[in-house]
């Protein structure tokens, strides 16, 4: 009996000893993270801010850029939702584009036979190596010789049709892998059902790779709402900066940095971020199981 | 409701020969089974009946008219497949419903129909489930209510019940059988159970590495097996093959192996010794037409148990008759125990004898 209970006993304290053990190496590499965001959060909603993270004085006055005017460089918005709508064109449209393009040619890399196929997959991938930096010059000129430098609006859509060039091949080869996974079957069941192979992809097929197109649109939003380096560079008329690039003014000029005014734009990025990712967080989770059987 | 005539269909893939040289003709109503073992290629010519696969050569033909380049979508078929490719993002309604919706079938129409399919196949409590919540029997009900809901002119069934248990297996045999009937659908069926194919078939067809054996009914298939292939393939346990050699006798015929020498009737060896190659043959019995014996008759042989096996109502021997394994179907009653030496006898009236360089039957 006493040797009974002496291992129960020992038996619990290895299991505890395990869980603490875990949970110490799982908190050690939130602590940074956790202490940004509380900087952030503390900076963006007070006056000062005591080591880092106590805040004191209570004030809204760095989010005044949502109502009140701000300036960069030369030119003074009324308030930030202009440079948010920028943003939004560009992203969205970076996002919409690529998934149209990549579940189009995901199929067609997963379900068709034709020549040199698998050497078009490779030259893909390869394509996904090049970093946009080592591309600007040829894009200058490119964008330029298509009228779509220097031309307004146009020049964010310029910027999307490189962005989402830069995306696609990435985008195809994840798009591809959901493919894949659906069995022939399903498909020849609905062409015997009537379908054409178009409808086929839109009623049967499309649906069943909404995940990987979940998780397609996604990325390729956050690299468009991220996207700095192609803004920075091709887009001259202050009306048409994004997000980025005004935090990244609010840092760089002459001036002393307001770092209340920084952490709240800081945080007011973040936001769609998270919305896009909450709303498609179910669809990047519904994975189909059953229906199938093996 | 058509007749399916497939006219010399070949299917390469590359240069991999799945299908080669396949004459199928099947009437009106006709129930045929496509039997073989995995790889005979009888899935790709189900698969080329649809309009999925298109044949290298030949032609199929619907009644009078060549599908051969018609799609799959306007050769009105209905098939169901092995993994049964339920919509996993549909309802059991929608699964069913959406052959007819492609079809811009009125809505009130679809729901009729497909209430009255699901009625047939007692599924009507399933409609509002997906079909990752049932079962693999209820999903091949099903899919073949899909299949069904839109009338097809031909059902293609591939091998609808190997993922089904056991039970339910014998259970889904007789409703595949009775509706079938009922509906009266030009029907064919792929499978690699001979048991399948021998109890529900009106005609069988026999493949093997990509090429037709025999087409017959069952019980053609069964007792007049047109090669050894057909003859090894169907039964269990199958036909006891015994290479042996023809050979005259002062005018008499026998066939002689390590340990029988069997006589035959004259007419018989005449048949035999017009149509052979050499005089080389394989021998062929079923083991419920071999008879163990006591007492010494002409023919007889024999042989040494190694094996039994009780099967309830059989039981099947495994014996060696002079180096040969030779299996025997027999009654409890009669069965001899392992390690004991018996003596057998084969009906000859119900022996085959097959060329051994082309395993064709000869009688």
């Amino acid at each position: 009996m006493v040797k009974h209970n002496y291992s129960k006993a020992k038996y619990l304290a290895y299991r505890i000893l395990k869980y603490v053990i875990v949970i110490i190496v799982a908190i050690i590499p939130i602590i940074p993270v956790w202490l940004m965001y509380s900087w952030l959060i503390s900076q963006s909603f007070s006056r000062t801010v005591i080591l880092g993270i106590v805040p004191s004085g209570f004030t809204l006055s760095n989010w005044r850029f949502l109502w009140s005017s701000i300036t960069m460089g030369l030119k003074t918005y009324p308030n930030v939702w202009p440079i948010v709508f920028n943003t939004l064109f560009l992203s969205l449209g970076v996002s919409a584009l690529v998934v149209f393009i990549s579940s189009l040619g995901g199929y067609a890399l997963s379900r068709m036979e034709f020549k040199g196929r698998s050497q078009l997959m490779q030259f893909i991938l390869a394509l996904h190596a090049f970093p946009s930096v080592i591309l600007l010059v040829a894009l200058f000129i490119l964008l330029n010789k298509l009228g779509l430098y220097g031309k307004g609006i146009m020049t964010l859509v310029g910027i999307i049709l490189v962005k989402a060039a830069l995306e696609i091949p990435m985008a195809t080869w994840i798009i591809k892998g959901f493919f894949d996974s659906i069995p022939w079957d399903v498909e020849w069941a609905a062409l015997v059902d009537g379908c054409t192979r178009f409808k086929t992809w839109r009623n049967i097929i499309l649906p069943l790779v909404l995940p990987g197109i979940g998780a397609v649109a996604v990325f390729s939003f956050l690299s468009g709402w991220s996207e700095f380096l192609l803004v920075f560079t091709f887009v001259k008329n202050e009306s048409y900066y994004t997000l980025p690039v005004l935090i990244y003014h609010m840092i760089g000029e002459f001036k002393e940095i307001n770092w209340g005014l920084l952490a709240a734009l800081g945080l007011f990025y973040m936001i769609p971020v998270l919305i896009f990712f909450s709303l498609s967080q179910k669809v990047l989770l519904r994975i189909y199981v059953g229906g199938i059987k093996r | 409701m058509v007749r399916v005539r497939l006219d010399s269909v070949s299917k390469y893939f590359g240069k991999v020969r799945a299908v080669e040289e396949i004459n199928i003709n099947i009437s009106d109503g006709e129930f045929v089974a496509l039997l073989g073992p995995s790889g005979c290629g009888k899935t790709t010519t189900l698969l080329m009946i649809a309009g999925i696969y298109k044949p290298s050569k030949g032609r199929i033909y619907f009644n009078e008219t060549d599908v051969t380049d018609v799609p799959p979508k306007d050769r009105n078929i209905g098939m169901v497949f092995q993994s049964y490719a339920l919509y996993p993002h549909m309802t059991v309604y929608e699964n069913i419903a959406f052959p007819l919706r492609i079809k811009k079938v009125p809505k009130t129409e679809i729901n009729h129909k497909v209430k009255e399919i699901a009625k047939l196949l007692r599924i009507e409590n399933l409609l509002d489930r997906k079909p990752g919540q049932l079962s693999g029997g209820q999903q091949q009900r099903v899919a073949l209510a899909r299949a069904l809901v839109k009338r097809p002119d031909v059902l293609l069934l591939d091998e609808p019940l190997s993922n089904l248990d056991a039970l339910l297996r014998v259970y889904m045999r007789a409703e595949l059988k009775r509706l079938q009937r009922e509906l009266n659908i030009t029907t064919i069926y792929v499978t690699h159970d001979q048991i399948e194919a021998l109890s529900m078939a009106h005609r069988i067809v026999v493949m093997n590495e990509g090429r037709v054996q025999q087409i017959g009914t069952p019980d053609e298939i069964y007792n007049k097996p047109a090669n050894t292939f057909v003859a090894s393939f169907i039964g269990t346990p199958p036909m006891n093959l015994i290479p042996c050699s023809f050979i005259e006798e002062n005018n008499s015929y026998f066939i002689e192996c390590s340990a029988i020498k069997l006589p035959l009737v004259k007419d018989v060896g005449n048949l035999i010794r017009n149509n052979i190659s050499s005089s080389e043959v394989i021998l062929g019995v079923r083991p419920e037409d071999i008879d163990i014996i006591h007492g010494n008759e002409e023919g007889h042989a024999t042989a040494h148990v190694l094996v039994t096996e009780p099967l309830g109502r059989d039981v099947v021997v495994t014996t060696d008759v002079g180096g040969n394994i030779i299996k025997i179907v027999t009654t409890p009653l009669k069965s001899p125990t392992p390690g004991e030496k018996i003596k057998i006898k084969f009906r000859t009236k119900k022996i085959h004898i097959f060329d051994k360089k082309f395993g064709k039957a000869i009688i």
